[in-house]
């Protein structure tokens, strides 16, 4: 049967790390492409790095980056962040990633999910999603909205409504980020996630949250989620993802434990 | 030299890039020339069967293809090339290229798991391959390996003797099937880690048969 996968996020700013790195032993990691070989070797089923540089001039800098990546590891990872138009994707996609993830762009221009998915299929298109709880109203039934701008601007889209548009148009899978649940350590928005999981069928990454290797079980099962986004749980050592794997393995989950 | 079949189906560089990792030239084309002189063929492939088999007729590579599994040469599919290989896929009801008998289904709507939990369609992700018996592209990859899929399709030879591997997901399909000098997979050997690097290389070094 299908693994559940693990799935390190990697922020990336002008090519480097937004944030270095740093393992037991200290070791200090600025490098994508280092970093990327590191969690290539530690046993991680994908990759996803997220391109926050504001600047498009240099966007080449992370096609750079995309390039030197594949040129190292071989399972699959995924580009997000500025990817505006389906040459944005095309050049990512060439550059050796497997898939895009398409967030803002996909809210402003939901055409782009399906010219992505028509031009390079559906497997390659991941639209992202960052969501927020808000008070459940007329125009936001699931009590989930969408957000832009790291959270800042609500855009009055109902989260459970475009889950079904993004996979209608085209999408091939969903990474579902709380906004309220990231970077608190406390555990992934299990609600939010089950709510998802159960009324799409195209596979839902869960992001935002992850503490502990305890929060990783309860999504992959209570959540039904089909794979879970990590980042620092993972970057700063407090688990390997040979850890994190044994722990849900020897819960009864099934994960690729030999790589 | 390798050829990598290239008939606008996905994205060949990643196999040439797993390749020049493992210190294997190749290249990437669409003559059939080049695909008769190659020492070795590599058949990939990502998107639909109908655009497939179609763009593969307009460049008279599916008679490449035909020849080059005939003259004996190590032949490799990855993927959609594994399904193009069978005599006839239920995706747009689409005659392919019958190197192997049988045909390529769509996993059912209603797909479950043992439990009776919905399994969604395309199957993607990791997965077990269960390995029949002994080959050279299998030489020291281990039984609990798992391996990259991405599919709605699968094929399901007629002949029991020409599936190597097997998967199960909701049901139980050919992962990998042989036959004489071919080997195809459906997973994607170059997004399959280590052990999908150990069959690229087995497969560069193969010389054709199921005993070397």
């Amino acid at each position: 049967m299908l693994s559940k996968r693990i799935i390190p996020c990697l922020d990336v700013r002008n090519g480097k790390l937004t944030k270095g790195i740093k393992f037991k032993g200290n070791v200090d990691i600025g490098d994508p492409v280092e970093m990327a070989a590191f969690y290539y070797e530690e046993g991680a089923d994908e990759l996803v790095f997220y391109d926050i540089t504001a600047s498009s001039e240099k966007r080449q800098i992370m096609i750079e980056t995309v390039r030197k990546v594949a040129e190292r590891i071989f399972i699959p990872f995924s580009v997000g962040g500025g990817i505006r138009t389906v040459e944005d994707m095309r050049q990512v996609l060439l550059a050796g990633a497997e898939k895009v993830s398409i967030n803002s762009a996909a809210i402003r221009d939901p055409g782009l999910i399906s010219r992505g998915a028509e031009a390079f299929g559906s497997q390659a298109i991941v639209l992202g999603m960052d969501v927020k709880k808000v008070p459940r109203s007329e125009s936001i039934p699931s009590g989930y909205e969408m957000v832009i701008d790291g959270g800042r601007t609500y855009v009055g889209l109902d989260a459970l409504a475009w889950a079904k548009q993004g996979e209608s148009l085209g999408a091939g899978e969903i990474c579902l980020n709380s906004i309220d649940a990231d970077g608190t350590k406390e555990g992934y928005e299990l609600t939010l996630n089950r709510l998802i999981a159960t009324n799409v069928s195209i596979p839902v990454i869960a992001s935002g949250g992850a503490g502990k290797a305890e929060h990783l079980f309860q999504v992959l099962t209570e959540g039904m989620a089909d794979a879970a986004l990590i980042a620092s749980i993972t970057h700063y050592g407090t688990y390997t993802i040979r850890q994190l794997k044994s722990y849900l393995h020897d819960k009864g989950i099934k994960v690729r434990m030999n790589w | 030299m390798i050829a990598i079949v290239d008939y606008e189906a996905g994205n060949l560089t990643s196999v040439q890039r797993a390749l020049n990792f493992l210190g294997y030239e190749s290249f990437i084309t669409a003559e059939p020339s080049r695909v008769a002189d190659a020492e070795r063929v590599i058949f990939p492939g990502v998107g639909a069967a109908g655009k497939a088999m179609a763009d593969l007729k307009s460049r008279k590579l599916d008679l490449a293809l035909q020849e080059a599994f005939r003259s004996g040469k190590p032949f490799l599919g990855i993927c959609l090339g594994t399904q193009i290989i069978m005599e006839w896929s239920e995706e747009n009801n689409t005659s392919c290229l019958g190197l192997i008998k049988g045909k390529v289904r769509r996993f059912p709507e209603d797909l479950a798991d043992q439990n009776g939990n919905k399994l969604k369609v395309p199957h993607m992700g990791w997965n077990g391959v269960h390995i029949k018996r002994a080959h050279p592209l299998f030489e020291g990859v281990s039984p609990s390996s798992e391996f990259y899929f991405v599919h709605a399709y699968y094929p399901a030879p007629a002949t029991g003797t020409t599936v190597l591997g097997e998967t199960f997901y909701g049901l139980t399909f050919a992962s990998v099937i042989c036959s004489g000098n071919l080997v195809a997979v459906q997973f994607h050997p170059e997004k399959s880690g280590r052990p999908g690097l150990r069959i690229l290389a087995n497969f560069c070094q193969w010389k054709g048969s199921e005993d070397a």
